[in-house]
């Protein structure tokens, strides 16, 4: 599967967080809200989505629970938390700071 | 989100585990068919997107086990691990039973010593702050660690500045009457601050107050817990009243808490105020208190020494006669209580170490045996996937699994060891050693026997992994991979073998020597018989017994009255019996001798006039004593030749005079007669230069009856007691024993006796544990040279060659095992000179005897290994490839 790139290491937890700003999302959901956004280049792998999710609720900065969906199917849906809206707000001021820093090195590496 | 919530969250899942995984699968469900919805809008048939559903998705089974390892907890697999381990184990009873066991001996050995230790070593002194507790006495040259006269006492306490407080203590014994008879009882002396300075507090009641212990003062005692219970039925208006001690009403203050002990002087049931009233107290040059002090905070052992050396040394140039050569001794107080037995418990912790060794170096073999059967297994499951912390885990499980299991057997054993070590102890022993009462497997032990379970599972698990990599994994897949595997485990055994034979070569010789020196000890050659001897020992109240002639009169009517029973050869009294102690001693100076003022120390007994043949003494020259040799004549004493021929080279001894240091008139004695040396002292103890005094010129409230009987000596012992009682009903009678028993009870036998034991059930452990070891390694070398044997054989290698092939190979460990064991057993004992006796630590029989012991045994073990290899079958052997 090398034809798209891959998510950046550590990332997907902030897009699932920032993906649940707008509103609560199933799972299916979350991936094709994070393709769509993207313009179907990040593909958010069922492998990685399903265990980050027990890993944001473990950490509580989602909520999880059972609701309908508009076709009037059964689906867990995710909210973001308090916790969860900071910690958003730490990982991307760190995302962009890290991107900053990326660009400046190379900025000077063609500079030079 | 911190940690306890998290926590708090796997657990919900952990009890919801059902309802976890079927949620899961439903969002899963859920999410493959959105996808499936999708792709049929894309222009999919619904066969098709089913299928590209699923393939989008992955392997559901592996995305749900991500997700439960997440918020499962790692025990989980943990517990796989066990299953697996535990059926391991199942599987291999052989093993797991040898393994198991083996490490229980060597867990259950040094925990049960460790107990003592513990006791013993490390906490001996029940007290606050123990170790500014110090044992102040006076000291000469023969005695580093003497006791103390009343008056210097006082002086001591006066002058000194590093003690908090000083104190004194002497042993004491009092006629109590009870409804059975007046019954001996042992108590002790102690000045009013004693209990202070120790910091105890009585539990009922009060402390002795400041001038209690002044002459003159109402007497008042204290009661110890277990007399309080006894005696008393634990009343708590036992406070305020009197009891009869000796004939002497003494107001009880108070009760000792319960855990009080004084390792000392346990067994004293009454404490009492000491007043200097006895003749002894009041004069300088009569010795006998042991003193305790406290020492002041900065102050060090040292310096205390000095302060109360140069005090001594004061005191020595004040009263130049008396104290003449008086100096101080200042020891910690735990190094008088158990100076005695740290040596053997050292040596036998040592021991015990050794064995554990031994345990542990086997089990490992076993295990990497073990580990090379398994090869294959962990190579095929390496193929499949399995990563090496997996793999590593696996084994670090299994340790732990044996360990657990080894070491909750060894704590059984530990439990019963000590149980069985307690009771090798003797009563008397065990007033000597009471912080032994707390001893049982307390947090203390536990903590150890955790610490040892944990070294072991540490060594247990590496060892395996730490094989497998040395060894290339992917060598395990195919058949050849065994060579070069067997050869490494084969040197390596090897070594490990001869490590635990030269072991086993320490221990027996060890116990050779003590058997050696146990043996010489009581066999000594006393001087005296000491079979068909029985001794009581009889206490007259002195209240009754005032005067000298109601003693001698008593001690008459009774030595008529024991010889008249029948049985009865003959009948002695004597102050001390024979094979005591270098104690009770007298400075002597002869009429006629120049004297420059030295203490001329020698042991004083006073005796009866048939004491020398009851005990069956020799006379060298001059007469033994007769009954008449009483306060009406002149006084003569008995010298034995080591008083002789120190004091009396080549002179006649007989009709020379000898006094006290000042040669007093009234001192001044006839020497009448010379016996051959006869054991006063301990066994070990060398012998001195003694005085024997006619009982009857020189009487005492308290002496031994001795009796030589025709018959067991055992029988008359009740008959004895009923005699004595029988002439004065307030005499107290303590149970009487035999000579031999005696001899064989007392402190230096027993050491000797115990340490011999213990260490030659070490050895014997070590030895079965060594062979065992031998076994191992042998067969497995067997078990993997059949083909090469196989080949040997089928080219015409007759069975007798291949016997002399595997005895080749034992004999070569053996014989190393037993050179480095002789070379350590050669420096191990002379680590522990101090419990041999009579035997050097070269002794050539010992070291001949073990290496023969335990040549036999190890070829004995080669020989089965060496039996199947030589009835290899060659045509099977090389099929077998």
């Amino acid at each position: 599967m090398a034809k798209k790139p891959d998510l950046l290491p550590g990332t997907l937890d902030m897009l699932i967080l920032k993906t649940l700003t707008r509103a609560p999302l199933h799972g299916y959901g979350i991936a094709l809200s994070i393709k769509r956004l993207s313009d179907d280049v990040l593909t958010v792998e069922e492998g990685s989505l399903y265990p980050a999710l027990q890993r944001l609720l473990l950490q509580g900065w989602v909520k999880a629970e059972w609701k309908m969906t508009e076709t009037n199917r059964r689906a867990r849906f995710y909210t973001l938390t308090a916790a969860g809206r900071k910690q958003l707000g730490i990982e991307l001021s760190e995302f962009e700071q890290m991107i900053a820093a990326i660009g400046r090195v190379l900025r000077d590496a063609k500079e030079a | 989100m911190n940690a306890v919530s998290r926590f708090v969250r796997k657990v919900t899942i952990l009890l919801g585990r059902r309802r976890f995984g079927r949620e899961l699968d439903e969002e899963m469900a859920f999410h493959r068919e959105q996808a499936e919805k999708e792709f049929v809008a894309g222009g999919m048939t619904a066969e098709a997107a089913k299928y590209a559903a699923m393939r989008q998705f992955g392997n559901a089974t592996r995305l749900k086990e991500k997700s439960h390892e997440l918020v499962g907890f790692k025990a989980e697999t943990v517990v796989q691990d066990l299953k697996f381990a535990l059926r391991q184990l199942r599987k291999n009873p052989g093993f797991a039973a040898t393994a198991i066991l083996i490490l229980a001996l060597g867990i259950g050995a040094s925990v049960a010593i460790f107990a003592f230790v513990d006791a013993a070593l490390i906490k001996p002194l029940p007290y606050p702050n123990p170790t500014r507790l110090v044992d102040v006495t006076e000291s000469l040259a023969l005695f580093p660690r003497g006791n103390l006269s009343y008056p210097d006492y006082v002086d001591w306490k006066r002058m000194n500045t590093v003690f908090s407080s000083m104190e004194v203590y002497t042993g004491t014994g009092y006629g109590l009457s009870t409804p059975s008879g007046t019954e001996p009882v042992p108590g002790e002396r102690v000045s009013a601050g004693f209990f202070s300075t120790l910091g105890i507090a009585p539990m009922l009641g009060r402390d002795f107050r400041t001038g209690e212990d002044a002459p003159g003062a109402a007497p008042v005692v204290i009661l110890s817990y277990g007399t309080w219970q006894r005696r008393f039925g634990g009343r708590n208006d036992v406070v305020g009243q009197t009891v009869n001690l000796s004939g002497v009403s003494h107001t009880i203050i108070g009760v000792l808490p319960r855990g009080f002990q004084f390792a000392l002087r346990d067994n004293a049931e009454f404490w009492e105020a000491l007043q200097p009233d006895t003749g002894c107290e009041k004069r300088r040059s009569c010795h006998d208190l042991n003193g305790v002090g406290r020492l002041k905070d900065g102050v060090s052992v040292a310096s205390a020494l000095a302060e109360m050396k140069s005090i001594a040394q004061q005191l020595e140039r004040q009263y130049p006669d008396s104290n003449r050569g008086q100096g101080a001794s200042v020891v910690p107080l735990s190094e008088v209580i158990v100076g005695d037995i740290r040596p053997i418990l050292l040596v036998l912790l040592g021991g015990a170490g050794l064995l554990l060794f031994i345990a542990c170096v086997n089990v490992s073999s076993l295990l990497l045996v073990r580990a090379e059967s398994r090869r294959r297994e962990i190579a095929v499951r390496g193929a499949l996937g399995a990563s090496r912390a997996r793999l590593s885990r696996q084994f670090v499980t299994e340790g732990l699994a044996l360990v657990a299991a080894g070491s909750m057997a060894g704590l059984g054993l530990a439990y019963g060891g000590m149980r069985v070590l307690m009771g090798l102890l003797s009563k008397d022993m065990m007033i000597g050693m009471p912080f032994l009462r707390g001893l049982g497997l307390n947090a203390h032990v536990l903590e150890f026997a955790g610490c040892l379970a944990l070294l072991a599972a540490m060594l247990f698990s590496t060892t395996p992994i730490l094989h497998f990599r040395f060894s290339n994994m992917r060598d395990g897949l195919t058949e050849g991979g065994r060579t070069s595997a067997g050869t490494l485990w084969r040197r390596m055994g090897a070594n490990l073998v001869v490590i635990e034979l030269a072991t086993a070569v320490v221990l027996l010789t060890g116990a050779g020597l003590l058997g050696k020196s146990l043996y010489k000890l009581l066999h000594l050659d006393l001087g005296f018989q000491t079979d068909h001897l029985a001794t009581v020992d009889v206490g007259l109240p002195e209240a009754a017994f005032s005067k000298d002639a109601q003693v001698v009169a008593f001690g008459r009517a009774l030595l008529d009255r024991a010889k008249s029973l029948p049985g009865v050869e003959s009948a002695a009294i004597t102050s001390l019996l024979p094979v005591s102690c270098n104690c009770d001693t007298d400075w002597v100076r002869f009429v006629g001798k120049p004297y420059n003022g030295i203490h001329n120390e020698v042991n004083e007994r006073e005796v009866s006039a048939g004491l020398f043949t009851t005990l069956h003494a020799k006379l060298k020259s001059g007469r033994f004593f007769n009954d008449g040799d009483d306060a009406t004549k002149a006084n003569v004493v008995i010298i034995n030749e080591a008083l002789a021929r120190k004091y009396f080279p080549g002179e006649d001894p007989i009709g020379k005079r000898m006094g006290d240091t000042e040669l007093t008139p009234k001192s001044i004695r006839e020497i009448v007669g010379v016996v051959e040396d006869f054991k006063d002292a301990g066994l070990d103890q060398e012998q001195w230069p003694a005085e024997y005094e006619p009982f009857n010129q020189s009487p005492y409230t308290y002496f031994h009856l001795i009796v030589r009987t025709v018959q067991d000596e055992r029988a008359i012992l009740p008959t004895l007691t009923a005699a004595i009682h029988q002439l004065s009903p307030q005499a107290a009678v303590e149970e009487g024993s035999t000579m031999t028993q005696r001899i064989n009870d007392s402190q230096t036998a027993y050491i000797h006796r115990s340490a011999a034991w213990l260490v030659g059930g070490f050895a014997a452990l070590a030895l079965v544990l060594g062979v065992v070891g031998l076994y191992g390694v042998i067969a497995y070398s067997v078990s993997q040279r059949t083909r090469e044997i196989g080949v040997r054989m089928a080219l015409g290698a007759p069975r007798s060659s291949v016997y002399q092939l595997i005895f080749k190979e034992a004999g070569r460990l053996i014989a190393v095992g037993v050179v480095v064991g002789l070379a350590g057993s050669v420096g191990a004992a002379m680590l522990m000179r101090k419990l041999l006796f009579g035997v050097q630590a070269w002794d050539a029989g010992t070291l001949i005897g073990v290496a023969v012991v335990l040549a036999v045994s190890a070829l004995l073990a080669s020989y089965f290994p060496a039996r199947r290899a030589a009835s290899v079958n060659p045509t099977e052997a090389l099929r077998a490839e």
